[in-house]
Parts: structure tokens; sequence; C-alpha cells
């Protein structure tokens, strides 16, 4: 089990801010993939990940990056603090 | 050295005259201040910011770290807000206390450009019309090309 949060617009496409995901996922690609079959509001969060950033265990990393060892993985959009 | 992610207001003046009160080992303060602004269409009713609790935190203490290695700091403070705000309110303040002037206003300025596109908040904008996600600019990636 993993958990997956969600940001921003990205928590109001798919509809919530948390889950736990069952996931054999090798990497955050896959993980991606599996997702956007579940259902349609996930394809269309996930339809272009150059709007997309990830953090693996509450630190940025690329959509290849493997998951194995990481318990939280968050999704948003790239960030607008300042 | 202090990082604070608070919902609520902060004192500007307080904050400036408590980090600059006493010090003796650095004769340079340059502080920075972000606030809500309304130019796109003059209704802005209010601004929500989002962020994403712990790695926040994290995130900050980290790009606190890179400037303190990098520049001669005695002190830094970076103050940033989330939740709801309106047009003119005080969403964050940055902090730097060095012996040397440039080193205070470099140390500022990357601080500035991390926290804007590598610290995780998301700045929402609502207006009579509807409410819209900021969208992050090519020129926020590309700043930080400088450092």
């Amino acid at each position: 089990m993993i958990d997956v949060l969600y940001f921003a617009w990205v928590r109001e496409r798919i509809g919530l801010p948390k889950e736990q995901v069952e996931t054999s996922a090798a990497t955050v690609a896959d993980l991606i993939e599996e997702l956007k079959a579940r259902e349609e509001r996930y394809a269309a969060a996930f339809a272009d990940l150059s709007a997309l950033r990830v953090a693996l265990d509450q630190d940025l990393a690329e959509f290849d990056a493997p998951l194995a060892g990481v318990r939280e993985v968050a999704f948003f959009p790239p960030m607008t603090g300042g | 050295m202090a990082v604070r992610v608070q919902q609520e207001p902060f004192a500007l003046g307080a904050e400036v005259e408590a980090f600059a009160a006493g010090r003796q080992d650095a004769g340079a303060v340059v502080t920075f201040t972000g606030i809500v602004r309304d130019l796109v269409s003059g209704d802005l009713s209010r601004m929500v910011i989002e962020h994403y609790p712990g790695m926040t935190e994290a995130a900050l203490d980290k790009i606190e770290a890179q400037a303190r290695a990098r520049w001669d700091l005695k002190d830094c403070l970076i103050i940033h807000r989330y939740g709801e705000m309106a047009a003119g309110d005080m969403i964050m303040m940055v902090a730097t206390a060095s012996p040397h002037r440039a080193d205070a206003f470099d140390a500022a300025e990357f601080l500035m450009d991390y926290l804007k596109s590598r610290a995780p908040f998301w700045k929402k904008e609502i207006t009579a019309q509807g409410e819209t996600w900021v969208e992050s600019k090519a020129q926020d990636e590309d700043a930080l090309a400088r450092w």
C-alpha cells in the first residue's frame, strides 16, 4: 500500500486529497498508467504530464523514478508560491 | 535561522524589528515582502493558498540551508502563509542578515526565486467570474538558472 496525495487542481479534478493505493508499479510512470486506467477523472488529471510534478516521500522526483520503498507519492501542478 | 509556515497574518514591522534588533554581527539586513495583488481583473475577492504540510517545511529548510552554504549569512527568516487572503494582505516575507550588503541581497533573491518554484504552495484566485489556479511562469523556472 502506498499513500497517494493530490494537490491544487489535480486534487479537484480527481475529487479527493488522498487515497491508499494497492500497487505493484515499479515507477511513478507505471503508477500513473494504473491510475489512468481506473476512471476518466484520473485519465483527465494525468493527460498532460508536462503540467504535473511529483514528489516521493516529500521530495521532488522525476516520472521515471522507482517506487521501491516509497511510502508517499504526491501529484501536483508546478508550484506558485512567493 | 527560522522557517515559519502559518495561516495567521504576521506583523511585518515587528518581524523585521525583532530580526534586526541588537545585531552586531551583521551590518546588512535585507527584507522582501510578497503581497496579494489584484492586477488581472480588478475584482479579486480573495486568494486561497494551498500547501503540502510536511514537504513545505522540508523544502523551505533545504532552500534556507543552500543559501546559508553559499553566502555569509548571520541569520535568515522565511515566513509564508497559507489559507485565505484578500488583495493587499501580506503573503510571505524573507529576511537575511549578513556582514555584507551584496550577500544579504543575493541570498534574499535566491530564497525568493527558489521558494517560488520549489516550495509546494499553490495560489488560487477567486473573483466574481469564478476560481482560477494561478499558473506558474516559464520565467520563474528560468530565474533558477542564474544561480
